[in-house]
């Protein structure tokens, strides 16, 4: 590896949400560390409060009584919104990073279609069966409950 | 904004000097338009008459030699293949391509990227050394075959897809597209033998897994390699590999010269080959 002597200029987490022009999949991408982030956190929680009952009855309802609040619900159906899209998201990322649905090599003739032209369905797709599933979660957190 | 109405443009340029300047810092200047312009045009038009130090990479002028890659208004781009009037008639944005340290002004230091693509072993490889070193004839490939890389084998090395891949933003070990998109390009190809030996070098955190197809680097190729493409084909010939599923093909045989057939009187001898 040649030792460079440049200015550093890596994009880093700009890379991620701004940095330049960019399309449905770059924020998909985006999207899904994020809510990925966001579930890591909430299992560790989870973890965390659940094993408070390891400390006895009464640490494990001071724990459950701590995490009643309205807060912790609208961050529960927060964690569930993730959840939604992630699991639809993955499932499209699964295909596509399998090499289907992202079309065979073409001669590239200008103006160029790519393989994002050829996976588009599958995205749009996956975002109305996340939308009707979090649509479905809604009605159930907040209005059915 | 049409060709007519525009007589001035200004351009806003990222410059770095590395023997005066401690950071990068935005230049402007303002030049005469005239029909046709493409912003490498303009930044020749600068160098000429206001800063004859400006400093960047370019050759061909014609979107062959991949040396002019950089970010024009937020989009990674080759400088010879953008006309001014493409970007909107506003104020053109020109920096170094990013994800790579700067030298100086627009030239990025690609010599990580060539380092990684040089890892790869981007070329045929094959166990007939000598057929390859002295060869007798054409390996044997049909359109179909051919039809499988052709589209890979346009890369010029530009590294705009590198810029634009927001995986390698955070990840400097992580190979990048244009890498793996070659990598894919021999592995396809019927001539070649060298799957197992390049997927030593695919495995771990350099290779194709860190890749989640935010596509980036296909939407900003400018030759349409779509380098997105070729590295989920060649996750799933990965996968077929540890499934044991993979054929692996023998590489091409050389074509044989045909027996029949007699040469028309007036098409002379092919000349001697010269390599
Ligand atoms: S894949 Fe496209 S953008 Fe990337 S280096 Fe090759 S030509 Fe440039
Ligand atoms: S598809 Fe993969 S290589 Fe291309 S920009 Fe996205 S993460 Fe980077
Ligand atoms: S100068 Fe050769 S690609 Fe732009």
């Amino acid at each position: 590896m040649i030792e460079s002597k440049g200015h550093p200029n890596r994009l880093g987490l700009w890379g991620w949400f701004g940095g330049g022009r960019w399309g449905v999949e770059r924020y998909l991408y985006t999207l899904h560390r994020l809510t990925g982030l966001g579930l890591l956190t909430y299992f560790l929680l989870h973890i965390l409060v659940t094993s408070s009952r390891a400390l006895g009855q009464a640490s494990w309802e001071w724990a459950m009584g701590t995490v009643s609040g309205p807060l912790f619900k609208f961050g529960e159906y927060l964690v569930f919104v993730a959840f939604a899209f992630h699991a639809i998201n993955g499932i499209r990322l699964g295909i596509n990073e399998l090499g289907f649905g992202v079309g065979p090599p073409i001669e590239p003739v200008y103006p160029y279609r790519t393989s994002l032209d050829f996976q588009r369905p599958l995205v749009v797709g996956v975002l109305l069966l996340a939308a009707i599933i979090v649509v479905m979660g809604t009605l159930n957190f907040w209005v059915l409950d | 904004m049409s060709e007519k109405t525009l007589s001035e443009i200004t351009y806003r340029i990222r410059r770095f000097n590395p023997e005066r300047d401690s950071t990068p810092h935005w230049e402007e200047y303002r030049i005469p338009y005239s029909a046709g312009m493409t912003v490498l045009d303009g930044l020749w038009r600068i160098k000429e008459t206001h800063a004859p130090d400006l400093a960047w990479r370019s050759s061909c002028r014609m979107g062959v030699c991949g040396s002019c890659g950089m970010l024009v208004n937020g989009k990674a781009r080759l400088a010879c293949n953008t006309q001014v009037t493409e970007l909107g008639g506003g104020t053109v944005v020109v920096a170094p391509l990013p994800n790579f340290d700067i030298v100086r002004d627009l030239v990025p230091e690609l010599a990580p990227m060539f380092d990684t693509h040089r890892a790869l072993m981007p070329y045929v490889i094959r166990d007939d050394a000598q057929e390859q070193e002295h060869p007798t004839g054409e390996f044997w490939q049909s359109a179909h075959e051919l039809e499988q890389y052709l589209q890979f084998s346009y890369c010029i090395k530009c590294g705009c897809c590198m810029a634009a891949c927001p995986t390698y933003a955070t990840d400097a070990l992580y190979s990048g597209p244009m890498p793996l998109g070659q990598a894919h390009r021999y592995n396809s190809d019927t001539r070649d033998g060298g799957f197992s030996a390049r997927k030593r070098v695919l495995a771990g955190e350099a290779g194709p897994w860190r890749c989640h197809y935010a596509g980036e680097c296909s939407r900003v190729c400018p030759k349409g390699v779509d380098p997105a493409k070729a590295i989920q084909l060649m996750k799933r010939e990965l996968v077929l590999d540890y499934l044991r599923l993979h054929k692996e093909h023998c590489p091409a045989p050389v074509a044989k010269k045909p027996t029949e057939g007699k040469r028309r009187d007036n098409i002379p001898e092919a000349p001697p080959p010269t390599v």
